[in-house]
């Protein structure tokens, strides 16, 4: 299993590689240079003209794609042109914000998708079952930004019930070790200082879980449905297998497979969803930050950011493989 | 099955106390939140935190290596220059300078300089540390002297060491508490321009002590010096503190300030660069106050009972024509176009409370308005018989450009603004065909190429000069406006160098003629920029030209 693994981690770099020359010349056929953004309304061409100098975005594309190349082998992925500082080092500043957002994202969406799926196969036909597919379809339909505004709107603006903005009040005044704030909390014993960053992502936490959270309503109720009829689910029962065991055992475990494959996608979206919802909400992480670089043409931060998720595809998709073979034991990585 | 149901009941349970946990520990922690704020230091009992919304990070905090609005507003509760500006006016006023004289010809300016104040680092401001900055802005070389970085510099003061052009030539220490400056040529915008966050005074030693013009690293990408990433040092009512980019920027009260200190003991600007997303952080109390409120939010804050303040306005919009378009190198086209826009309608239809319909290029608090220039009336029937005379009589199409998703402080509303003129236009018989870009790309098209026709543009000012408005727009060929005239492009050049404003003043009262005479463009409106605060802020140094120190907000609790 371990030299599979290695074997498919091996594989990214050709992929990763196609990706680097693909994103480079996509990015530059952007029209609008970085440097306007940069010099404001009033700037001369010829400014203009020393800043594409200055950063070399006059040289032929060829060579400047080799020198970015060149520097990202050695982990150098450039300055964010705004903010003037190492895109490596925003985005490990950044980082911590985002994954944090997204589990908690995934935690309420796995955590009452499936169950709810379930729920609603189960009760195939009755009301609870309309409920929940009349539902799933309004959650995948509802435009993040917009339900980001109103559940701001509700619980923040009119109920004041939970902060609007930020990862953590400035009271708190928390120490910080790793950069997840809520995990920081636990490690200092500054209990309330996760609490506070708990609060802090609920609002945001739920507006990005709402569309993975719809579709994994959606996949769970179609294949437990699937199975619930399956041939090997009724020989169980006629040969008196326990409701208990075919439940957990029998329908369940197979049904899982491509929920699974659901979630492994889902996990992939919630990162470059959070652009929106962490615009909305003000909240600190790469999402943000790349908002601000779509507008400022800001090159090296966007060519980071696709890169990066793409090798966050790249991962959770092994680990969705891996995860099969846990599942199925007839699904073996190869 | 018993077991299940149990487990069941237990994670039920959990579940419920956890969110119970996570709904008090909410509440507790708003609860705290502001008796925890006006512990002591408070200089009476409001809580005397004031959290400011900013639509984006400070560029860095060396206000010298900065133009932007975001990172001056921060610059200036840290730094002071040399000249301030009258609360409430455009105009300079004493600040680290209590006067200054200057010769006859205009060479050479003396500053008589406040005693007894120190920098945050406890370096004494003197007459050493005023040339200490303009030497290190006149020798910066390299990448420290490029428009990227110094832009104010080299804009304002024609160059750096060694370039001939160069407006400074060298200041000497007389005494402690004077300081003299000499310029290679009169500029009558020098007093004003110091005004400038940009040339702010900043403590020598501390410069000095983290590299401040170290910036670099690579020539690709310049990189914040340490000094612009942690240590700005000034003498102003407040300290840096931190700045966690993305995030905020924090400062504390300087109690050695020489100055009143005021009731904010903290300032926070946090920042939110999603507009809805302030004006819902302000409703929700996470922010005090935030800038260039959207119009369409205006009239609903303040319903529900929070301030909206206007600043009297420093900018100007227009309708620019591209001379570089046959039909309008006619000025009786241009003329026309003139006649069929109604200022007045436009300014109540769509543009902020507070904004005053624009005659002339300049707002009218800056030094040259001209109160009787040729102003072109609303007068479709007159447009229609200028388009006729210029034998356009059938009608006549132009490319109509502007910008789409942004707001500035000039245009709030581009397309709402596009959609008036254009009916307008329509009525006189001029079809426009538009062309809408977005802010980067528009920008380019109008800065880099001639391809564009009649287009929505403008600007804010930044210190009370008038060359900081017509001269930035008509000091010379631009593909913006595309025309030649030497005669006015020769007057503005001359003018920059009359050596007092009062003497500028009539030599710009004429230009501002000339410019409504050739019309290569329709002033239409000073828009007024909107601010927003929570009730609590009772007053608030609202300035035309941004000059905002927070030591002079009141708070009522």
């Amino acid at each position: 299993m371990l030299r599979t693994i290695g074997r498919r981690l091996l594989l990214l770099i050709p992929t990763l590689f196609g990706l680097t020359v693909l994103l480079f010349f996509w990015v530059r056929a952007l029209p609008g240079g970085p440097a306007a953004a940069l010099l404001g309304e009033r700037a001369t061409p010829e400014a203009i003209e020393r800043i594409n100098e200055a950063y070399g975005f006059n040289r032929p594309l060829p060579e400047q794609y080799i020198t970015w190349l060149g520097k990202l082998l050695q982990g150098d992925f450039g300055n964010s042109i705004e903010t003037r500082r190492p895109v490596l080092e925003e985005f490990v500043n950044r980082f911590p914000a985002t994954v944090e957002l997204a589990i908690i994202s995934l935690i309420i969406a796995v955590g009452i998708g499936v169950p709810l799926g379930y729920w609603a196969a189960r009760n195939h036909g009755r009301l609870i079952d309309h409920l929940s597919v009349t539902g799933s379809l309004i959650g995948i339909t509802i435009p993040v930004f917009f339900l980001a505004f109103m559940l701001k709107y509700v619980f923040a603006v009119q109920l004041g019930w939970l902060p609007s903005t930020g990862r953590q009040d400035r009271e708190i005044d928390a120490t910080h070790v790793t950069g997840f704030f809520v995990l920081d909390g636990l490690l200092t014993g500054e209990l309330d200082a996760s609490i506070n960053a708990i609060v802090h992502l609920l609002l945001p936490a739920l507006a990005l879980a709402t569309i993975p959270l719809a579709i994994i309503v959606r996949i769970t109720r179609a294949s437990v449905l699937e199975v619930v009829n399956a041939d090997y689910v009724r020989t169980g029962r006629a040969k008196g297998v326990s409701t208990q065991v075919i439940r957990n055992r029998f329908v369940l475990r197979n049904a899982m497979l491509p929920v699974v494959t659901t979630i492994g996608l889902q996990a992939g979206l919630l990162i470059s969803g959070a652009v929106l919802t962490e615009t909305v909400f003000a909240f600190p992480g790469i999402g943000a930050f790349l908002a601000g670089a779509i507008f400022a043409r800001d090159f090296p931060v966007l060519q980071a950011f696709v890169l990066f998720i793409a090798i966050a595809y790249a991962l959770i998709n092994l680990l969705v493989d891996i995860s099969y073979s846990f599942i199925d034991p007839r699904v073996r990585i190869q | 099955m018993n077991r299940t149901a149990h487990r069941r009941l237990l994670g039920g349970l959990a579940a419920g106390a956890a969110f119970a946990l996570l709904l008090t520990g909410c509440q507790s922690q708003r609860d705290d939140g502001d008796p925890a704020a006006s512990e002591p230091g408070a200089a009476s009992d409001v809580d005397s935190t004031f959290v400011f919304g900013s639509s984006s990070d400070p560029s860095g905090l060396d206000p010298a290596f900065a133009s932007d609005g975001e990172t001056f507003r921060i610059s200036r509760q840290i730094f002071e220059g040399l000249v301030g500006v009258e609360p409430g006016t455009a105009d300079p006023a004493p600040l680290l300078a209590e006067s200054w004289e200057s010769t006859e010809d205009g060479l050479s300016y003396t500053f008589a300089l406040k005693s007894g104040v120190t920098f945050h680092d406890g370096t004494p401001f003197d007459a050493e540390a005023v040339c200490a900055n303009f030497d290190r802005w006149y020798n910066w070389t390299g990448l420290t002297a490029t428009e990227s970085l110094s832009y104010y510099y080299g804009s304002l003061y024609g160059g750096f060491a060694g370039d001939e052009n160069a407006l400074y030539e060298s200041c000497s220490a007389d005494d402690e508490s004077t300081a003299t400056i000499n310029l290679t040529r009169p500029f009558s915008g020098f007093i004003a321009s110091l005004s400038l966050p940009a040339f702010s005074m900043q403590s020598p030693t501390a410069l000095e002590e983290y590299g401040a013009d170290e910036v670099g690293g690579s020539e690709e990408a310049p990189e914040y010096s340490e000094y612009g990433e942690a240590h700005p040092t000034g003498t102003g009512p407040f300290v840096f503190e931190s700045w966690s980019p993305g995030n905020e920027v924090v400062l504390a009260a300087n109690p050695e300030y020489w100055g009143e200190q005021g009731q904010v003991q903290e300032i926070v600007f946090r920042v939110i660069d999603e507009s809805t997303a302030r004006r819902q952080a302000l409703e929700a109390g996470d922010i005090d106050g935030y800038d260039l409120v959207a119009p369409a939010d205006t009239a609903a804050l303040e319903d529900a009972g929070f301030n909206v303040m206007q600043r009297d306005p420093f900018t100007v919009l227009y309708l620019g024509f591209n001379q570089t378009v046959p039909e309008l190198q006619d000025v009786r086209v241009r003329q026309a176009i003139a006649h069929a826009i109604d200022r007045e309608s436009l300014v109540t239809q769509v543009l902020p409370e507070g904004t005053e319909v624009a005659s002339q290029f300049i707002p009218p608090v800056v030094n040259g308005y001209n109160e009787g220039v040729t102003d072109y009336a609303y007068d479709p029937e007159a447009a229609r018989e200028l388009l006729a005379e210029a034998g356009f009589a059938d009608g006549l199409e132009l490319t109509f450009n502007y910008p789409v998703n942004i707001s500035r402080p000039y245009m709030p509303n581009p397309e709402q603004i596009f959609t008036a003129l254009s009916s307008q236009l329509a009525e006189v018989g001029i079809t426009v065909n538009p062309v809408a870009d977005e802010w980067t790309d528009y920008l380019d098209r109008m800065r880099g190429t001639s391809d564009h026709g009649i287009h929505l543009l403008g600007w804010t000012g930044d210190y009370n000069d008038t060359d900081n408005f017509v001269g930035v727009f008509f000091n010379g060929y631009s593909n913006e406006w595309g025309f030649e005239n030497p005669e006015l492009f020769s007057a503005l050049t001359e003018a920059r160098q009359i050596p007092t404003p009062e003497e500028a003043a009539s030599t710009y009262e004429e230009i501002n003629e000339q410019i409504a005479q050739f019309v290569p463009g329709v002033p239409l409106a000073h828009p007024a920029p909107s601010l927003a605060f929570d009730p609590r802020v009772t007053s608030y140094p609202a300035s035309p030209v941004n000059d905002e120190v927070f030591n002079m907000i009141e708070l009522s609790e």
